[in-house]
């Protein structure tokens, strides 16, 4: 797995979205299990405290869930999974949407101009 | 109970105010950047919590004693200078730490030693330094201590050597144990730390962790100690 981790966010809010993202994705697909706190700090070149704190975060968020002593798993809740998705989709899309108002742009001249695109 | 605690600790060597009233604690389970310019007092302080100085005033504790042979037989220590003998061989260093501590995990250094591909039989003379850095950290992190006091474990080697370095740290995290990496090579360090204790002319003028920092100044502890630190 690649963690490019940037210096000027919180760690273990970037590991957080990288989870969401890779989930998302189907690169961690639903009731995988992840890998120990240690190894995936050790992977991630990562504080193992700030590790454990996305993997909790996650859980709050019904992303993974844990079995007391088997580790941790994806969820297998499929509605949960494509929530979370279609949430990162629209923080892009806002990004997007900003970055091309910028540039002058209003929604009916981004839509043509996605067409022309496609 | 913190590991690692000081109240008023000051140090004073002739003219020269080297700690000048810190106050600190340290948890089990933390990994804490020392963080400061040289001659901020870094080694001062964790020379004092390995009994090497003792204080002018206040006082340090180590799990609520003060440094002696009671303390030494918890702490870790990699000092900021290269002190193995060179006549002697990675095997003989091992055996010299099994008699010196009796929660040296020589199985472990061994395993490590291997790892690196580093042969027993070849002696500290004739390692280049980056293999040196590499034995006495893998000697120091395969105690099984409760605070590993670490004075710049990554100064002047390689970033494959840095890596391998940070990576051992982690590897070897144990909640019940702290360490402390003294060093001014933030950028490289701050992903593995928790804690970061910023210090100048002897004083502490930040106890933060890491991604507390990042979330109130939207930048790394990098980029906020060259702020506070610019000269």
């Amino acid at each position: 797995m690649e963690w490019n981790i940037r210096s000027d966010l919180p760690i273990y809010s970037q590991l957080v979205d990288l989870f969401r993202q890779r989930i998302a994705s189907g690169a961690l697909p639903p009731g995988e299990r992840l890998a120990s706190v240690r190894d995936l700090a050790t992977e991630a070149g990562v504080n193992p405290n700030t590790m454990q704190r996305a993997l909790q975060e996650l859980e709050r968020q019904g992303l993974v869930f844990s079995q007391r002593t088997n580790g941790r798993f994806v969820t297998e809740d499929v509605q949960i999974i494509d929530a979370s998705k279609k949430a990162l989709a629209r923080s892009q899309i806002e990004s997007f949407l900003g970055a091309m108002e910028k540039l002058g742009y209003d929604r009916e001249g981004i839509i043509a101009l996605l067409k022309e695109d496609a | 109970m913190a590991i690692l605690e000081c109240h008023d600790l000051s140090k004073r060597f002739g003219s020269i105010q080297a700690l000048d009233g810190v106050n600190l604690s340290i948890e089990p389970g933390r990994v804490v950047g020392l963080l400061g310019p040289n001659g901020s007092g870094k080694t001062t302080l964790i020379k004092l919590a390995n009994g090497l100085l003792t204080p002018t005033a206040g006082e340090l504790r180590i799990d609520g004693k003060a440094p002696g042979k009671e303390t030494k037989a918890l702490v870790s220590y990699l000092p900021d200078k290269e002190y193995l003998p060179e006549w002697m061989n990675a095997r003989q260093l091992m055996d010299f730490f099994s008699d010196f501590y009796a929660d040296f995990d020589r199985e472990r250094a061994a395993e490590m030693l291997n790892r690196l591909g580093i042969d027993e039989g070849m002696r500290i003379k004739q390692m280049s330094k980056g293999t040196r850095e590499k034995v006495q950290l893998i000697l120091t992190m395969s105690r099984q201590a409760k605070l590993y006091l670490l004075d710049e474990p990554i100064g002047g080697v390689d970033p494959a050597t840095r890596d391998y370095i940070l990576d051992t740290i982690i590897r070897n995290y144990n909640p019940s144990a702290a360490v402390v990496i003294s060093t001014h090579l933030i950028a490289d360090v701050e992903q593995v730390l928790d804690d970061v204790i910023f210090i100048r002319s002897g004083r502490v003028l930040l106890q933060s962790s890491v991604d507390t920092i990042r979330e109130e100044q939207g930048k790394s502890v990098d980029a906020y100690f060259r702020e506070v630190f610019k000269c």
